[in-house]
């Protein structure tokens, strides 16, 4: 792993102001998977940001939804009263998503975050047009069962790997961002990008901006709702 | 705990060390390491507490779990200065040769392990997992989640003990010997 400057914010004011001078900052949240790229030199931030400090938490909202801080664990959304009796498709999907431990330390934010799970974006030997733009994608023509059916381009057809993420797309969530210079709220299905033409752009995240917290409207059907996941195999292929 | 935590400025030029405390097993530790070294290797390595396993490094095998303020997560997967402050407990903090854990009896009783690599992060995982269990956290085989959970049943100890792999395979004599544990209440 590459060296760097590790910088510990305890307010939302402070991780905001150290990241905006530096392009090649990064927050981190619980480390899951920043530090597992880090190590790959796949990323190779400068200085490292720690947001898991901040405290914003779940409450409800007074439209009657509820809000969840950037930096709550996905453990903590899935075990809330608020999420289980009203949102459990956002429980289920976050408890299909990862082991207890992983769970426990994933932030909402960086879960969003995460890079895709893509075997030639983790291999530096390999061609990829998201890790390094214009290199070509290996994985086209190579082992793509874990690969995108919808929404792939002629240059990438890596998928976001979140269970979290389908929930919250299907629950119409949006996302409120900040910077040193200001806010923005962003509706959940417009945040990430499709790989297109440029599919090292992943988000509309710039790099000054933390994502603060993630807001789901009240949806009374959202009471009945279940998340089913359809895949290979589970999350964690488990010979228990 | 978290808002007892100073803040920090950047605190380090590239290619020095900084000096960290963190909180293991009930003693203060203080240790001069670079912000790139993770949980794991602050502990295997430059603690001394060997107790802890690496497996493989990357969060798929749960060999290096330890407890942080009760919850188990995975010590490769994250920074040791991220931990400043925090209540660290691993294997060598549950229980001694003299005074074993109820979990490293059971263990024992109920052939939980053949080689024991995994062991240390089985056991820490349980402890967390008991605990989250009686937080009323579901699982993902957990049919109502808007309700509790009201029997740790076989189905729930093997989905909630996924994390931790056994390359022995003595999974059964491990859900034996959490079982057991968990029904005789005697784990903390």
């Amino acid at each position: 792993m590459r060296e760097f400057t590790y910088s510990r914010a305890v307010t939302l004011q402070e991780a905001l102001t150290r990241i905006a001078p530096l392009a090649n900052g990064k927050f981190l949240g619980g480390g899951t998977n920043l530090i597992d790229l880090m190590r790959e030199n796949i990323e190779r931030p400068d200085t490292v940001i720690d947001v898991t400090r901040l405290s914003s938490g779940i409450s409800e909202s007074p439209d009657g939804g509820v809000s969840i801080g950037g930096e709550v664990r996905n453990s903590a959304v899935a075990n809330h009263p608020l999420i289980r009796e009203r949102y459990p498709m956002l429980s289920q999907a976050i408890l299909n998503g990862a082991s207890g431990q992983i769970r426990n330390m994933a932030t909402v934010a960086g879960n969003i975050m995460q890079r895709t799970r893509c075997y030639y974006f983790y291999d530096d030997a390999a061609n990829c047009n998201k890790r390094s733009p214009g290199s070509g994608c290996d994985a086209i023509d190579g082992f793509n069962r874990i690969h995108a059916i919808l929404g792939a381009s002629e240059r990438c057809i890596a998928t976001h790997p979140s269970d979290m993420c389908v929930a919250l797309a299907a629950l119409d969530a949006t996302v409120n961002i900040e910077s040193a210079v200001g806010k923005r709220t962003i509706p959940f299905n417009s945040f990430h990008c499709l790989p297109g033409e440029t599919p090292h752009v992943e988000t509309v995240l710039a790099h000054d901006e933390l994502i603060t917290s993630v807001e789901l409207p009240p949806l009374p059907f959202a009471k009945r709702s279940i998340y089913a996941k359809c895949a290979i195999a589970r999350a964690m292929p488990s010979p228990w | 705990m978290k808002e007892q935590t100073p803040s920090t400025q950047n605190r380090r030029a590239p290619s020095s060390t900084i000096q960290i405390t963190l909180e293991i097993n009930g003693a203060a530790h203080t240790l001069e390491i670079e912000p790139r070294v993770s949980l794991l290797d602050a502990l295997r390595e430059h603690l001394h507490l060997t107790g802890t396993k690496k497996g493989c490094n990357q969060g798929a095998c749960g060999a290096c779990t330890v407890l942080c303020n009760g919850d188990r997560i995975l010590s490769c997967l994250t920074l040791a200065i991220q931990y400043e402050g925090m209540e660290i407990t691993t294997i060598e903090g549950l229980g001694t040769a003299g005074e074993l854990h109820p979990l490293q009896v059971e263990f024992m009783e109920q052939d939980g392990f053949q080689c024991g690599y995994c062991t240390p992060g089985q056991i820490c995982s349980a402890v967390g997992m008991i605990r989250e269990f009686r937080n009323g956290l579901p699982s993902a085989v957990t049919k109502d989640v808007s309700a509790r959970p009201v029997e740790l049943s076989e189905e729930e100890i093997s989905e909630r003990m996924s994390g931790n792999l056994c390359r022995c395979g003595a999974y059964l004599g491990i859900r034996t010997a959490i079982r057991t544990a968990f029904q005789s209440e005697v784990i903390p």
